[in-house]
């Protein structure tokens, strides 16, 4: 019982924060260079890691699905099957967990450091509302970049499927490049950037109230960060599963 | 005293409690400090200090009770109304509390730079309170190059900034030398003396209750601040002594006062036996 009641209390809290966030972004002073700042530290600052990691599960993605395709004579559709594992599902998915690694825990441990050695404090006492200087910044960044890096990560994806293709399998490229067309549907397009978008939402509000309710000096920052990785990573894999029926409803299930 | 009571206090607690969880802080405390007065609150580690501090900068709120600042009542200000009122308080944290991703220089004039106010004014600024401090060599060195006394001056530099009339200080003094603790007494006495500034000074070291309840400053004829022992000429009344305990106030009044209380708990807390 006691472990729901913590549930809902932190459920209430993320919630409050993130609705905090936008609601006083209506009244001035609003951090854009801020927020910029950390759509480079997001955005660019990620784009290796979601480079290697779209490559390579792209071409892995085409290393176990070419021989059952082949089996069944349907080798020249792997474009297509890779674009659509891709853009429905793996893109936004891996590259939201890539991120919660990479920056929602750097974000709870900067936000949780902050708070044990007393500078939100300072912030606050300074007259700058943390929310609309640290939080807000963060969670906007997230909600742009994530569908950016989502796409980097899609496109990556393909070319290491296109490269395995060729070079294991001595598929032809135009017939390759023809099938990923194929694959490139609006409604792929829809999902493949409004998952980013939820995603980025969760990571930026989780990571930065995981960081802000940091007690207990340095030991705390570090279980804050565990907690906030490992709490984000959840949420992205859970909310996936609803997501895509929530999509699947709204925008019929078909190729 | 019937001409101080028309003058409105800089801070006022009226009865206030606080508790965490099932541990009572505070338990119903209520005092003044009157426009350019310091008040020295002296207490054990963990006593409920630093929570008074918080609770007048509104970080915190109240279980019950009121606060008030120049006579506004901002017990149940939202936060952006808070951030106006603070906008008239300095605070010196324990640690100096700098952001450590801002240069020396950023530090101080993070206040006017939220202002918007045009980069000549805010460096002029940031460097006289640099002056002030001492420490106008260290205004382009991050905070993590800085000795623990110098973060604690620039700390005080950031609080200053914008003169605000009250400034609540948090065991400025706590871990330093004797000789850099002295420092950062005699800044808190010039702002007294010289400035006016109302503030609260959290402490729990009997040197530092010994400098700000005996000594003055004063600007003598060649313009330079000295500081004289109170004594024939002068007695201090502007500065005065309260002592916490288990989130009570067991103790409220002039030094003179406190050395002459017969209390065991006072008189043990101010020889240390």
């Amino acid at each position: 019982m006691n472990l729901l009641k913590l549930f809902l209390y932190e459920l209430q809290e993320i919630t409050l924060l993130t609705a905090r966030a936008f609601y006083r972004l209506r009244k001035k002073p609003r951090y854009w260079r801020e927020a910029i700042k950390q759509m480079d530290t997001i955005g660019v600052g990620s784009l290796s890691i979601i480079f290697l990691t779209g490559f390579f599960t792209g071409a892995v993605l085409v290393l176990q699905s070419f021989q059952i395709l082949a089996y069944y004579g349907a080798q020249s559709q792997v474009g297509r099957m890779v674009t659509f594992s891709l853009l429905r599902e793996l893109g936004p998915v891996l590259t939201g967990l890539m991120v919660a690694g990479r920056i929602g825990s750097a974000i709870t441990a900067e936000l949780g450091s902050m708070v044990v050695s007393q500078q939100i404090d300072a912030m606050r006492a300074l007259g700058t509302d943390p929310i609309k200087k640290l939080v807000a910044p963060r969670i906007i960044a997230l909600l742009i970049t994530l569908p950016l890096l989502t796409t980097a990560a899609n496109i990556f994806g393909i070319i290491g499927g296109g490269i395995t293709s060729k070079y294991i399998f001595n598929l032809d490229t135009s017939l390759f490049i023809s099938s990923v067309r194929d694959g490139v549907t609006t409604k792929n397009l829809i999902v493949s950037l409004v998952k980013p978008l939820f995603f980025g939402l969760l990571i930026g509000s989780i990571s930065c109230y995981k960081g802000l309710s940091t007690t207990g000096g340095t030991v705390g920052v570090g279980n804050s960060t565990t907690k906030s990785v490992v709490l984000t990573s959840v949420a992205i894999i859970i909310t996936d599963f609803f997501l895509t029926r929530a999509l699947q409803n709204i925008l019929g299930i078909d190729f | 005293m019937s001409e101080n009571n028309k003058i409105v206090p800089a801070i006022e607690l009226k009865d206030v409690y606080l508790s965490y969880d099932d541990k009572k802080v505070l338990d119903g405390i209520s005092f003044t400090v009157r426009k350019g007065e310091t008040k020295i609150i002296l207490g054990r580690s963990g006593g409920g200090k630093s929570t008074i501090i918080r609770l007048i900068l509104g970080l915190i709120k109240p279980d019950a009770g009121r606060i008030f600042i120049d006579g506004e009542d901002i017990t149940d200000y939202s936060e952006p109304e808070l951030m106006r009122v603070r906008q008239k308080i300095g605070m010196v944290f324990q640690e100096g509390a700098l952001f450590d991703s801002l240069s020396v220089y950023d530090n101080v004039a993070y206040k006017l730079h939220e202002q918007g106010l045009p980069e000549e004014i805010v460096e002029q600024e940031v460097r006289k309170m640099l002056r002030f401090v001492e420490l106008e060599d260290a205004i382009d060195k991050m905070p993590n190059e800085l000795s623990g006394g110098m973060r604690r001056r620039v700390g005080i530099a950031r609080a200053l900034i914008g003169h605000p009339q009250i400034i609540l200080f948090d065991e400025p003094t706590a871990g330093l030398d004797p000789p850099t603790a002295r420092t950062i007494c005699e800044l808190a006495i010039k702002l007294r003396d010289l400035e006016n500034v109302s503030s609260v000074f959290v402490t729990h070291e009997m040197k530092n209750v010994e400098y700000l309840t005996s000594e003055y400053a004063v600007i003598n004829e060649k313009g330079e601040v000295v500081f004289e022992k109170e004594g024939e000429k002068l007695c201090l009344i502007n500065t005065e002594v309260l002592i916490l305990r288990e989130g009570k106030i067991i103790f409220s009044g002039t030094d003179e006062e406190l050395k002459k209380t017969q209390d065991p708990y006072i008189k043990r807390f101010l020889h240390g036996r």
